[in-house]
């Protein structure tokens, strides 16, 4: 299936992963390829068939709202890449 | 010791026939010689193996120990080990070490097993032939050329070399059967929710499930006994009794009927792996069992449906590797956007960046109806399917993969070559249903599998048929050459 | 409809609110405000992995309340979507959220306007979602980056979207503030605004007069201030008129407003639309309410707004006015009414909680559930006053003794001795002394004509009070007074 190159450029900004110029050539054919593959499925017929998401019955069990969870700070923030003054930092966001 | 199945260690350290300290250091040393030609192993922990076996020892001494107190295990480095790297097979968590235990990590702590280490894997478990893996790929003991299947390639290769009688791993779309199958040992993937997710690398979220590995059946109602457990961590964990897996293994199979699909005897599957799977069915008709013909006529939906559901799943899951909280994080991020792309680009592998960018494809606005909600249909025609088949049988078999072991790089440059190997695997993911392999001959010098397919919460029944199975075959007590 | 010079706004909001839940929507950490950054962020938070997340039952009722309050559908089986995008605050990488099948369906909320009319605002559903953590841009750490907290992250939180159904800033504003009431009396909400409890997004359209088609809509985010939002939206409205008439056309886009600058800007990454690409959580399984909880929630569900101000009136006596006033604000109302029982005067103590307290608070700016001087006191002195042991005026000096914590009332009016004179005896007594004593002033009052001689009244009643020091009852010191003077006469 052709998928065009503008296609994948907007998926790898939605996905945050940068995609290399020499590769997006490559990228892009192996793509189509796969979405070749998941083309089948609209041969299928679906006509009032229920769409599941979730592969068993089941309802959502709920909590009781105790605290559990004391402060982990430090073990938590012990394996992270950047922290200072207990805060993870990133580059300066400009909104 | 190191041929001795779970059930013939058991008996030995109940025995005093030797001590876990003994066993323990035994497959350390196993491990050391062994894995640098399979490289299946990618952490050992032997420090805190020893410290367990000792302590291991001295509740066997007390008596009134847990089945699997004393065992040495492996466990597939997708789930989190407290204090211990856990990388799931990528650059992304080399650095990752977990403050929390995996609740499959948790019951074998509980149970007394021994951990020796981390296995290999295909990258975040998205692959069939552990080629992924940002520490190398794993080679099948059988034929050092081909590879062991995937994802969990690194814990099937381990129990085949026999670096460990026992590892964990998890089968989103055959991760557990399809490496079972390739490297000739027993692997079961439960029914979805049986066992915990909590602390389990999500790949896709409604398919993942964790499973043993070992040689035998009997081996892995061992394993499972221990790793099924109702979880509140879980929300996805069902409430479903759990049966004595070893207590029903012996029981007769006469009159048990075998669904045999012609879908999944057609042209893709190779003529040796044919042979031996209908060679296997008539072993069991042999015992009693009663083969029936029957059709799952969406089959070959499975593999497309699978290809939007899982990579649609994970691209939100791997969503939150973005180099802020934990794992790898690109140098001098000169912006934040340039933090997250060139983390995510660094970080992942190609595969995984590949499925990332189908699943975000997949639930595209304008995409999202034809592409994602098409395939949650189908997953309904699926299930549909196998709940008329389990109307007339007690279990469905087949073979669990088209072909014997293949070798690495053969499947090309096209993903769906590689995709096709999960042809007999994938739609008891997408239907939660649980399912095995046994393996049930040889072809060119390599193992084939046999599929269980029961239903739901049938792990007894299965586990049952496959312990007949292996009575009357000696296809599971094979070994690969040059493991001694 | 409201109608500026040929113009009519149309305005929707979507009003983000804080469940007072100890823990979060997910996991079982601590919810409490003010904790230090990341002390109150667990792995689940965190979005480590292979962390899954377990609903919390509180988070369920409370928005299930909130339906019942506003007369809506509820939805007995809801369920959970994902909505995907990349933002520090948000660690997973997409929030978990509510899409097709919301926990609260249709309802109606009621609002008055100042000129005695109401209007019914049709909500369109509210949902639970969990909130995303705060992103901190300036601070004790390195700059050239922005610090992330994640004790936010995770709270729960019911995004309540209306119809647009308003016409004007009066309008919106009403809504805002009878939706804060009405979360605050049924205690799902702490209504703190300044703490980010509930914060407001307004959608606003201008369209020519009697027009069918809706305008391009502009979004204002993030609002927690029912002044920012009238002046936000009188400001988008006049620059959306005043672009539309020069010939332009209103762009769609996010924009905030800072209400110390009193200006608007566009979001700058909000250029592209974000494609959330919602698909449904597959980590957690449907939610279902059943009828014997929503029944259960029914009968326990705290006294509404509306009810408790006709209640004012009817059961105190209130005009609709102060019922108003005092109703509306669920803090005000269990204050008022915790003084009223001890005061046993209504009137009094409605008066004096609107007046001398709130005056008090808001220049200091303390919550009334923070009042230095409690309900109990407050309601102790007004019983002083109503039985006459001291005057108004006194009581405004022991107030003053409450809130700086010297002790009730009567202790004050103990160490004091403030304890008014109201024993006609004494009063006798001084009023008799303060007339001999000052006989120029006497003669002086009978040397003038009747009609003058009420004035001079004040001068007798200075120095009645001063040989008193304050504590003679007036109204009785007036009587007597006047009744000595007539018989010199």
């Amino acid at each position: 299936m052709n998928i065009k190159r503008q296609e994948i450029e907007k998926l790898a900004t939605l996905a945050r992963i940068a995609i290399d110029e020499s590769t997006i050539a490559e990228v892009t054919e192996r793509l189509g390829s796969v979405l070749e593959l998941v083309d089948q499925l609209q041969a299928a017929d679906t006509s009032g068939v229920e769409a599941i998401s979730h592969p068993m019955q089941g309802t959502q069990r709920l909590r009781e709202d105790e605290v559990t969870e004391l402060n982990q700070r430090q073990a938590l923030q012990a394996i992270a890449p950047d922290t200072e003054e207990g805060l993870f930092l990133v580059p300066k966001v400009i909104e | 010791m190191y041929n001795l199945t779970i059930a013939e260690l058991v008996r030995g350290l109940q025995s005093k026939a030797f001590s876990s300290v003994e066993l323990t250091q035994h497959f350390l040393d196993r491990i050391a010689a062994l894995n640098p030609d399979y490289n299946a192993v990618i952490t050992v922990t032997a420090d805190q193996a020893l410290k367990a076996a000792i302590a291991a020892d001295k509740r066997l001494a007390a008596g009134g120990a847990p089945a699997l107190c004393g065992v040495p295990i492996l466990h597939k480095d997708i789930f989190c080990t407290k204090g211990v790297r856990t990388s799931c097979g990528s650059k992304m968590l080399d650095n990752f070490i977990p403050p929390y235990n995996a609740t499959v990590v948790e019951n074998f702590e509980q149970a007394g097993a021994v951990v020796l280490g981390k296995t290999n894997m295909d990258e975040f478990a998205m692959g069939s032939s552990n080629e992924t893996s940002f520490y190398g790929p794993v080679k099948n003991p059988w034929s050092t050329d081909c590879v062991p299947g995937g994802s969990s390639g690194g814990s099937a290769a381990a129990v085949a070399a026999r670096l460990a009688p026992a590892a964990t791993a998890t089968d989103t779309g055959g991760s557990i059967r399809q490496p079972a199958a390739l490297c000739g040992i027993t692997g079961l993937k439960p029914t979805y929710g049986r066992v915990s997710r909590w602390g389990m690398i999500a790949f896709a979220s409604s398919l993942d499930q964790a499973g043993p590995m070992a040689r035998t059946a009997e081996d892995c109602a061992l394993l499972l006994s221990c790793m099924a457990s109702l979880d509140d961590k879980d929300s996805t964990s069902i409430d479903h009794k759990i049966d004595d897996y070893s207590a029903s293994l012996n029981n007769s199979i006469k009159g048990l009927k075998i669904g045999v699909p012609s879908e999944y005897f057609s042209e893709g599957l190779d003529k040796g792996t044919e042979q031996a799977v209908r060679q296997a069915l008539s072993d069991l008709e042999a015992q009693g069992a009663e083969l029936v013909d029957i059709s799952l006529p969406n089959s070959g939906l499975s593999v497309p449906a699978y290809y939007v559901i899982a990579p649609a799943e994970a691209s939100a899951n791997l969503s939150r590797f973005d180099g802020v909280k934990y794992g790898y994080r690109c140098e001098d991020p000169k912006d934040l956007q340039d933090l997250y792309s060139r983390t995510r680009a660094e970080g992942f592998g190609e595969e995984v960046q590949r499925r990332i960018l189908i699943g975000t494809y997949c639930l595209s606005a304008g995409y999202y109806q034809a592409y994602y909600g098409k395939a949650q249909q189908v997953r309904q025609l699926i299930r549909q399917d196998f709940t008329q088949a389990f109307e007339q049988v007690d279990v469905i078999l087949g073979p669990t993969c088209p072909s014997p072991a293949f070798k690495f790089g053969s499947k090309g440059d096209d993903p769906v070559a590689m995709y096709l190997e999960d042809i007999y695997t994938i739609a008891t993911n997408l239907a939660g249903l649980p399912g095995m392999s046994v393996p049930c001959g040889m072809v060119d010098n390599k193992p084939v599998g046999l599929q269980i397919i029961g239903n739901y919460f049938d792990e007894a029944l299965m586990l049952n048929v496959a312990h007949q199975y292996q009575q009357v075959t000696h296809w599971h007590n094979l070994a690969p050459e040059g493991i001694a | 409809m409201q109608s500026i010079s040929g113009w009519d706004t149309v305005i929707g909001l979507e009003v983000h609110v804080q469940l007072a839940t100890k823990t979060k929507i997910f996991s079982g950490a601590s919810t409490a405000f003010g904790a230090e950054p990341n002390t109150q962020a667990c792995a689940i938070d965190l979005a480590m992995p292979g962390t899954l997340p377990v609903l919390n039952k509180q988070a369920v009722h409370y928005a299930v309340m909130f339906g019942l309050a506003v007369d809506a559908e509820i939805g007995k089986e809801s369920a959970f979507e994902r909505k995907n995008y990349f933002y520090p605050d948000l660690p997973k990488g997409y929030q978990t959220t509510q899409l097709e099948k919301p926990i609260v369906g249709r309802g109606n909320v009621e609002i008055q306007l100042a000129d005695g009319s109401t209007k019914n605002i049709r909500i369109h559903h509210a949902h639970l979602e969990e909130d995303a953590g705060k992103s901190l841009h300036e601070g004790d750490f390195r700059s050239g980056t922005s610090g992330i907290d994640l004790n936010r992250a995770g709270t729960p939180l019911i995004e309540i979207v209306s119809e647009p159904d308003m016409t004007s800033a009066e309008e919106a504003v009403a809504f805002a503030k009878k939706l804060h009431s009405i979360v605050t009396s049924i205690g799902i909400c702490d209504g703190e605004m300044s703490q980010g409890s509930m914060r407001f997004d307004v959608n606003i359209s201008v369209k020519p007069s009697g027009s069918d088609k809706l305008g391009t809509r502009t979004e204002t985010k993030n609002l927690n201030s029912f002044k920012f939002m009238e002046e936000c939206i009188a400001q988008e409205v006049d620059r959306q008129i005043d672009l539309l008439e020069d010939g332009g056309s209103i762009t769609q886009e996010t924009r905030l407003y800072n209400g110390e600058t009193k200006t608007a800007r566009s979001m700058r990454s909000k250029e592209e639309a974000n494609d959330y690409r919602y698909f449904p959580c597959p980590d957690l399984l449907p939610v279902v309410v059943t009828d014997e909880t929503i029944e259960t929630l029914r009968r326990n569900l705290p006294e509404l707004p509306d009810a408790r101000q006709a209640r004012f009136v009817k059961q105190y006596g209130l005009s609709d006015y102060d019922a108003d006033i005092l109703g509306s604000d669920a803090g005000m109302s269990v204050y008022f009414e915790t003084a009223t029982e001890k005061s046993g005067n209504a009137k009094l103590t409605a008066n004096w909680t609107m007046g001398e307290l709130a005056a008090r608070l808001n220049s200091e700016a303390i919550r009334i559930a923070n009042s230095p001087v409690s309900a109990e006191q407050l309601g102790g002195l007004i019983a002083r006053i109503a039985d006459n042991s001291i005057s108004g005026k006194m009581a405004k000096e022991v107030f003053e003794g409450i809130w700086a914590g010297e002790g009730s009332a009567d202790e004050i009016i103990e160490a004091r001795g403030l304890k008014q004179v109201s024993d006609s005896g004494a009063l006798e007594q001084m009023v008799a002394d303060v007339l001999a004593a000052n006989q120029a002033m006497v003669d002086d009052y009978i040397n003038t004509d009747q009609a003058k001689r009420k004035k001079k009244l004040g001068g007798f009643m200075g120095q009645i009070m001063k040989a008193s020091k304050g504590q003679a009852n007036p109204q009785q010191v007036n009587q007597i007074l006047a009744k000595k003077l007539n018989e010199l006469l």
